[in-house]
């Protein structure tokens, strides 16, 4: 048994997602990355029980374990009572403490998630809110969602919301000590060093790749690679 | 003897869902795209049934599209969720109450988690205590936003002055119900009728007089996926899904979609648009594409409510067929007007959808 096969065990998500996998593939059968995706979800469970440290580093290394939607349509027809995307979860994080998950394409891609969703969290108190789905990066919510959005504060208040105001409400503006103590949470839990650990392996991917990471947001090259590029090659 | 059979089962996947006294936490997502949902359910429960909701301004997000997308590790994310229990029981409430469907799954798997790995509790207890000085106990119930609804029913149907029944030919309007994913796949008991045979939509839409369409598809994704919407270069994953489901329901002729997360019906909606754009295909006979309506704003329109108002514009499928269908007056002029009747534009026509 290997060191990485060891750090996996030492996640909840892998004891709990995966308890003696028989290699039936129903999950695989259920799951709709398979279907869209070069993705095996039995696969990956045959490759962690194995417990073989290079292929779980081949793994972590690789695009496959980025293919999984997290939807856990696999928990519920699994008859052990695994779960191959809870699995997934802790593979993900051991790839992305072990910096591994610049190494492949959809891995780079929580660069970007990194910069958008959490810097969200820590300066808003929100995941998601309007002004991320900027219709030039999303064409597809279409000419109602932009109409929306060049709206925002009319709309918002037609519909009952409390748009970037205090007090309770849909939208309202978190105050900045509640902000304080998110990320003093983040602080304590380790989710603050995490993020810190994707901008650093990040950013000396970038270097290696010859483009600017910037300091903060999307406004930069690397950014715009993980973003948008797709090799094809997935399927 | 199949009915029959569902029923049985059903009853062993019956959750106790609190009767009042709930503390409210919202969605991202929701308050991104139908934040009128969330206006017409705190309406519904509080004028329409007398039920005591309560908000706390200083709950956020519960971090769970970070956990889902993976850059925001286990341990903050339960913390974050330690924070909004202690709010709840800070301000005397015990039945825990969150909008999203990706929240609800995140507390039920918190929950599980801790009863499975009390250390685990404990040291949430601690992180808490060291980042905030609060205190939390852990809530005596905690149902979706649906499940209150699913519970009050009936209850809705007799105060509601609307059917689900075309008004043209007296038939019931044939829906597709969509569970979202988190919901029951993770902890099938912790939802109405399980995972299988989710009972909390249909409930609702038989109640009030529709009919619910089974479908082939009728239990896959929408094809949200995380990451595999939120980065550009992996949208074909969400819209591929979603297509799969439309394929399938095509063919039963559904008069609308109802969702329960707010994720679903936002992609549910916008992906017709671009399954369009794209080829020109509409999965309904008229061009005008299927209507996706969340939970809250089917319900307020079987109790009257101002579709403007609940936030109905904001959908990409215009919702107009449907009104029409059940008979509903709305004022077409008012659709795309500010909250003062002033004139704020109003949307592109799409190259292909018809209006
Ligand atoms: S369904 Fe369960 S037992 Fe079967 S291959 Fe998948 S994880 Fe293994
Ligand atoms: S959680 Fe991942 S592996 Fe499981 S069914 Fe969903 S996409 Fe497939």
């Amino acid at each position: 048994m290997g060191r990485l096969y060891e750090r996996l065990c030492e996640d909840l998500r892998c004891l709990e997602g995966l308890k003696s996998c028989m290699n039936c593939g129903v999950c695989t059968a259920i799951c709709p990355s398979a279907e869209f995706y070069r993705y095996d979800p039995r696969k990956i469970c045959d490759t962690v029980q194995r417990a073989d440290d290079e292929s779980i580093e081949q793994l972590l290394k690789s695009d496959t374990i980025w293919y999984c939607g997290e939807c856990m349509s696999c928990k519920t027809r699994c008859p052990r009572g695994n779960t191959p995307g809870l699995l997934i979860m802790a593979l993900r994080k051991l790839s992305q403490e072990m910096g591994y998950f610049t190494d492949s394409e959809k891995g780079r891609q929580q660069f970007a998630i990194r910069r958008v969703i959490g810097d969200s969290i820590l300066t808003t108190g929100y995941c998601m809110r309007p002004i991320l789905v900027n219709p030039a990066n999303h064409p597809e919510q279409g000419p109602v969602w932009e109409w929306v959005y060049n709206n925002l504060p009319e709309v918002m208040d037609k519909v009952g919301a409390n748009y970037l105001k205090d007090g309770p409400g849909a939208l309202r503006r978190i105050a900045p000590e509640v902000l304080s103590e998110i990320n003093q949470i983040f602080q304590v839990t380790g989710g603050q060093d995490f993020f810190q650990l994707i901008e650093e392996f990040s950013k000396d991917k970038a270097d290696e790749m010859c483009l600017d990471a910037g300091e903060l947001g999307g406004d930069n090259a690397y950014f715009s690679e993980v973003y948008t590029k797709n090799s094809g090659n997935h399927h | 003897m199949e009915q029959e059979g569902k029923k049985r089962i059903w009853s062993e996947y019956q959750k106790e869902i609190a009767d009042d006294h709930y503390f409210y936490v919202r969605s991202c997502i929701r308050q991104t795209f139908f934040p009128g949902s969330e206006t017409t359910f705190l309406k519904i429960l509080r004028d329409d049934l007398s039920r005591d909701v309560f908000e706390d301004a200083r709950h956020t997000t519960c971090t769970g599209i970070g956990y889902h997308t993976d850059i925001v590790p286990f341990e903050t994310i339960m913390t974050i969720a330690a924070r909004h229990f202690a709010l709840m029981t800070e301000a005397g409430y015990v039945n825990f109450v969150p909008s999203c469907v990706t929240s609800f799954g995140i507390y039920t798997e918190i929950l599980d988690t801790w009863k499975h790995f009390p250390e685990m509790e404990a040291k949430a207890r601690d992180y808490l205590w060291t980042a905030t000085r609060r205190e939390f106990k852990i809530p005596d119930n905690l149902s979706h936003t649906s499940d209150i609804i699913y519970r009050f029913r009936n209850e809705l149907a007799e105060l509601s002055g609307h059917r689900l029944v075309n008004k043209n030919d007296g038939k019931p309007l044939k829906v597709v119900e969509h569970i979202g994913c988190h919901y029951a796949k993770m902890f099938p008991k912790c939802g109405v009728g399980g995972a299988e045979f989710p009972a909390v939509l249909s409930g609702m839409v038989e109640a009030w007089g529709g009919e619910v369409i089974d479908y082939p598809e009728r239990r896959h994704c929408c094809g949200f996926g995380f990451r595999q919407y939120l980065i550009k270069a992996n949208r074909g994953y969400s819209l591929s899904n979603s297509k799969k489901k439309f394929e399938s329901m095509q063919p039963y002729q559904p008069d609308f979609i109802v969702a329960n997360c707010p994720g679903c019906a936002m992609f549910l909606d916008r992906w017709q648009y671009t399954i369009a754009e794209m080829e020109g295909i509409t999965y309904d006979k008229s061009g005008k594409g299927i209507p996706v309506l969340t939970y809250e704003e089917l319900a307020g329109l079987i109790m009257g409510y101002d579709p403007w108002v609940m936030g109905m514009q904001m959908h990409q499928i215009s919702v107009e067929p449907l009104l029409d269908k059940i008979g509903i007056v709305y004022n077409k002029k008012d659709k795309y007007l500010g909250s003062k009747g002033q004139y704020i534009g109003v949307p592109q026509p799409p190259h292909f959808l018809l209006q």
